[in-house]
């Protein structure tokens, strides 16, 4: 796999970095730099494909082929981008508004073709770059510019939508945490097929501290989980707590209390079929529970670009006609 | 076999099927095409359809025709009129009854004369021809129903598909009275339900029948002789402005050494461009039905940006959708071509009707200063030319070019001479060369387009994107350099006027009038231009199929011609941008909007009277 040798640096343009101080950005921009050093494809082969928002400023700040395009779109241009050569390593950078909004279409027919494309979705909750707006991620009643007496929506939850549109990869992120963010994007990345990647970020202007609950604290750990396929589902500041399935639904433990031992705990398997453990593993939330992160849905399924190709691969395995002068004088002709 | 005087002797003809939406009457009348174009005639078709997919049966609004227009010499129109209808109930008719030569013949289909049909197609009296003024006609009543079931008789299939065959008893007798040869008709349809012997024999069988009716029948039936004209040699094919458009694009990928992708979303009357290219996996070609029209464009982008020749494929409404993103490509200078099958609008207007109505939304529909090149084919086989040309300048100069066809042109159908790759204009794609050297937006003074660089070019990594940029790549908000680009990427649309041939009139070269028209109305201005030189007057016709950039020389054409009348399917978009662009000259405009195409009786009509005032 490592034929190329780089470092997070040879990933980084000569633009200057023009997001806010304090920006959540700035990290997952050096947690991608990283994955993407260590997984050694060759830089050239990487197309990274935005929409509009302020995460999709991102590929001007990376050294690899680039196109930021327009709002809603990335998912579409991606997916031309990936089936016209699928050789292509071509990564999708999004926001809440950009994906879930504008966007929604394209991102869930993405995600319904399994086209092999990783798409980062930051979700900040807000839109950012025209100042502070509330995007199809706020939470009911919260009070933005635009929602001033609080909204009277509610959000979408970007793992159910996910599901829902079939997908084969889902994992969960937050910007604070570099060295887990690198490694589920190295995990989104060898997956084939659509690997969305929600990363919780925070903007730091016009929505700072709405992650808070989850990120801050001396007890943070109890707060959040970190899932991997085959292992216990265990976390808390002392790992002595666990995830155990009880009355059809996902409960929280301490190990060693009220009954409940280790072999109590479940194993978390991203590639099962079925969708209802990764839908409650998704929809986990505080105070009850802790919000999950990690890959929690990594399923294989046909991929539309290769499918694609293949199936050209097999017609013209078969074929009569091989040039357009053939074609040009197929069927019913006649001469004068 | 004598026919005595029954032989009517015509240089052209047009026959119209017509029928419910479900009698199969485009099928009968493009197999008709196809045995005509065997005879050595020239031919023109145009198919007439509601946009239902099954109306009400037997109502005047769910009647589908078809026109095959045929003769000894060129023919460039279906026709304005049609010398036969071939009508399977009263309601065809009925719709039909206005587009009718005068003294034309009906073949009509007797046993559909009940009450309850005249009810339907809302008909006050029993006598239909009488009450549409039909007196001095040639009508023939044949039981076609019953002819079909007498005809069948001996097979198992049920009541309703044995009445399926009814427009193949049709096509016998009308094959009948034209002398038209069964085989190729035979050879088509065993081609379409050669997997079903049982519907296969049943059609040839009513087929037969019907061409044995019409020659016992003789006495009743005229027979119309239509001499083989002299036609240029070579191989001929039958073809469809769709399916040519389909075409064009697959040569020029060849041509040019890469992959051409369609990112597409079904739309009336485009769809069929969609169908061509999804068969030509064979080819290499990649087709994306793409959840909408937005998708559709934006993958053809993203498809171009990694190098393959990225197109898509719309009918105005769509366009609308894909405003925008051909606003990125005109930032992003890809190589992009947009087809736009017009249709009559605003809105879903007539989605199965003609017109030429989006011409203005395909040269500033879109914001800000964004200067794409427009193309406009002219006939149903030219449209394989012209989405090879808009192909070629494309590739050629790093622009999103928007080709116009219209229903008519893409529905319609006549015989070409198949050209040979050899033959085609070389195109060369603009890669690349120099990592040193590379810079996003530099430009060769000559075309001012940029090179490609694709992912996957080691050395070449840059970003591009619908933010402003400098030479360099690199986003910009300097004023300046806002104004500088704005200027260069119009500049470089203007250049490619080095592609486009200088206009040649038709009849006379200088004179009294000049008939200007673009796009798909060039087969009934030709023909209006020739009867009217034939009647002695001074008149030409000067035909557009570059509308952006226009021709070098159309001023110097126009300025030969005392008046000038531009003739269009709209209220008078092409005379407002001539205006525009020339206003040095004086335009009359003559205007139709009904989602037809063009009488050449109509035009005849108004530019006479021009020469009178």
């Amino acid at each position: 796999m490592s034929e190329f040798v780089y470092d997070a640096k040879d990933f980084k343009s000569s633009t200057e970095v023009r997001w806010c101080p304090g920006c959540g950005d700035h990290a997952i921009l050096n947690a991608i730099q990283r994955a993407m050093a260590s997984l050694g494809n060759k830089i050239s082969d990487y197309a990274i494909i935005s929409g509009i928002g302020c995460s999709s400023r991102f590929p001007y700040y990376m050294n690899t082929f680039g196109f930021h395009t327009i709002h809603g779109r990335a998912s579409a241009i991606a997916s031309g981008v990936k089936s016209a050569n699928p050789k292509l390593h071509v990564w999708q950078i999004t926001g809440d508004g950009d994906a879930l909004a504008i966007g929604g279409n394209h991102f869930i027919h993405l995600v319904r073709r399994n086209i092999d494309i990783n798409v980062i979705l930051f979700n900040n909750k807000i839109y950012g770059l025209t100042k502070g707006q509330y995007s199809p991620t706020t939470d009911r009643g919260f009070k933005t510019k635009s929602s001033p007496f609080g909204t009277v929506e509610d959000p979408f939850v970007p793992g159910q939508l996910v599901l829902g549109a079939r997908g084969t990869f889902f994992a969960r992120a937050i910007d604070g945490n570099l060295k887990m963010s690198q490694e589920i994007f190295v995990e989104a990345a060898g997956h084939k097929g659509t690997s969305i990647v929600e990363v919780l970020q925070n903007c730091v202007i016009f929505n700072s501290g709405i992650h808070e609950e989850i990120t801050k604290g001396d007890n943070r750990e109890d707060k959040q989980i970190y899932l991997k396929h085959g292992e216990k589902m265990i976390f808390g500041v002392n790992k002595d707590k666990g995830i155990v399935f009880e009355q059809g639904k996902l409960k929280a433990v301490t190990i060693g209390a009220d009954g409940y031992t280790l072999d109590d705990i479940l194993v978390h398997d991203a590639k099962e079929q079925t969708t209802y453990l990764h839908s409650a593993l998704i929809d986990m939330a505080l105070p009850e529970l802790p919000v999950a992160f990690g890959v929690i849905r990594a399923v294989e399924a046909p991929v539309y670009d290769q499918a694609m190709a293949e199936q050209i691969h097999q017609v013209q395995e078969k074929r009569k006609i091989s040039c357009v002068d053939e074609l040009l004088r197929s069927g019913n002709t006649w001469e004068v | 076999m004598t026919k005595e005087s029954k032989v009517i002797e015509l240089e052209e003809v047009a026959i119209r099927f017509s029928g419910d939406s479900g009698d199969g009457m485009q099928l009968t009348g493009t197999l008709f095409s196809d045995a005509t174009a065997l005879v050595g005639n020239d031919f023109s078709t145009f198919p007439d359809y509601p946009s239902e997919i099954r109306a009400p049966q037997g109502t005047v609004g769910g009647v589908s025709g078809f026109q095959v227009h045929f003769g000894k010499n060129k023919i460039n129109t279906p026709g304005d009129k049609a010398h036969v209808l071939v009508a399977m109930n009263p309601a065809a008719i009925k719709a039909n009854a206005k587009f009718l030569m005068p003294s034309a013949t009906i073949i009509y289909d007797s046993d559909s004369f009940t009450e309850k049909n005249f009810q339907k197609a809302k008909f006050a009296t029993n006598d239909p021809f009488t009450e549409l003024g039909l007196i001095d006609f040639t009508k023939i009543g044949v039981p076609i129903t019953s002819l079909t079931k007498e005809a069948l008789i001996d097979s198992d299939m049920d009541n309703k598909a044995v009445l399926r065959s009814k427009n193949m008893l049709a096509l016998g007798l009308v094959s009948w009275i034209f002398n038209r040869p069964l085989e190729i008709i035979e050879e088509a349809l065993a081609a379409k339900f050669g997997k079903n012997p049982t519907v296969l024999q049943s059609n040839i069988d009513v087929l037969h029948a019907g061409y044995n009716y019409g020659m016992n029948m003789e006495h009743e039936t005229p027979q119309y002789l239509v001499p083989s004209g002299e036609i240029e040699k070579g191989i001929y094919r039958n073809i469809s402005g769709n399916q040519a458009t389909a075409w064009g694009f697959i040569a020029a990928a060849e041509k040019a050494g890469i992959e051409l992708f369609l990112g597409s979303y079904p739309i009336t009357p485009a769809t069929d461009i969609l169908h061509t290219l999804s068969e030509r996996k064979d080819l290499g070609v990649k087709t994306f039905q793409a959840e909408d029209e937005i998708a559709g464009i934006c993958s053809a982008i993203g498809a171009s940006y990694a190098g393959a020749l990225g197109i898509t494929t719309t009918s105005g409404p769509g366009l609308a959708l894909k405003s925008e993103a051909i606003g990125l490509a005109v930032m992003a200078e890809l190589p992009l071509v947009v087809v736009d099958v017009q249709r009559g609008g605003p809105s879903t207007g007539l989605p199965t009707k003609t017109e030429q109505s989006d011409l203005m939304q395909s040269l500033w529909g879109r914001s800000g200063e964004s200067p794409v090149v427009v193309l406009a084919a002219s006939s149903p086989s030219d449209c394989f030319h012209y989405a090879y040309m808009a192909s070629k300048i494309a590739i050629e100069r790093m622009t999103p070019v928007i080709l116009l066809t219209d229903g008519f042109l893409g529905n319609g159908s006549e015989p070409w001479k198949i050209p040979s790759m050899a033959d085609m204009p070389p195109i060369t794609k603009r890669m690349a060369v120099s990592q040193e050297t590379y810079k996003p937006y530099r430009r060769p003074d000559n075309t001012l387009a940029r090179e490609w660089a694709i992912p996957g070019m080691e050395g070449f990594e840059h970003r591009i994107g619908g933010l402003e940029k400098d030479e360099n790549g690199a986003v910009s908000h300097v004023p300046e350099n806002h104004q500088l680009m704005c200027e260069l990427r119009a500049e470089k649309v203007a250049r490619c006027v080095d592609f486009v041939p200088n206009l040649e009139t038709k009849g006379c070269t200088e004179g009294d009038v000049l008939i200007v028209g673009w796009g798909g109305t060039f087969g009934h201005l030709v023909s209006a231009t020739r009867d009217l030189n034939l009647l002695g007057k001074k008149v030409g016709l000067a035909h557009f199929n570059y509308i952006n950039p226009l021709p070098a020389n159309t001023a110097d054409v126009f300025s030969k011609y005392k008046k000038i009348v531009v003739c269009e399917l709209n209220l008078g978009q092409f005379v407002s941008y001539l205006r525009y662009m020339l206003p040095q000259f004086k335009y009359l405009q003559y205007n139709k909007i009904q989602g037809m195409p063009f009488a050449v009786e109509d035009i005849k009509e108004n530019v006479l009277k021009i020469l009178e005032d």
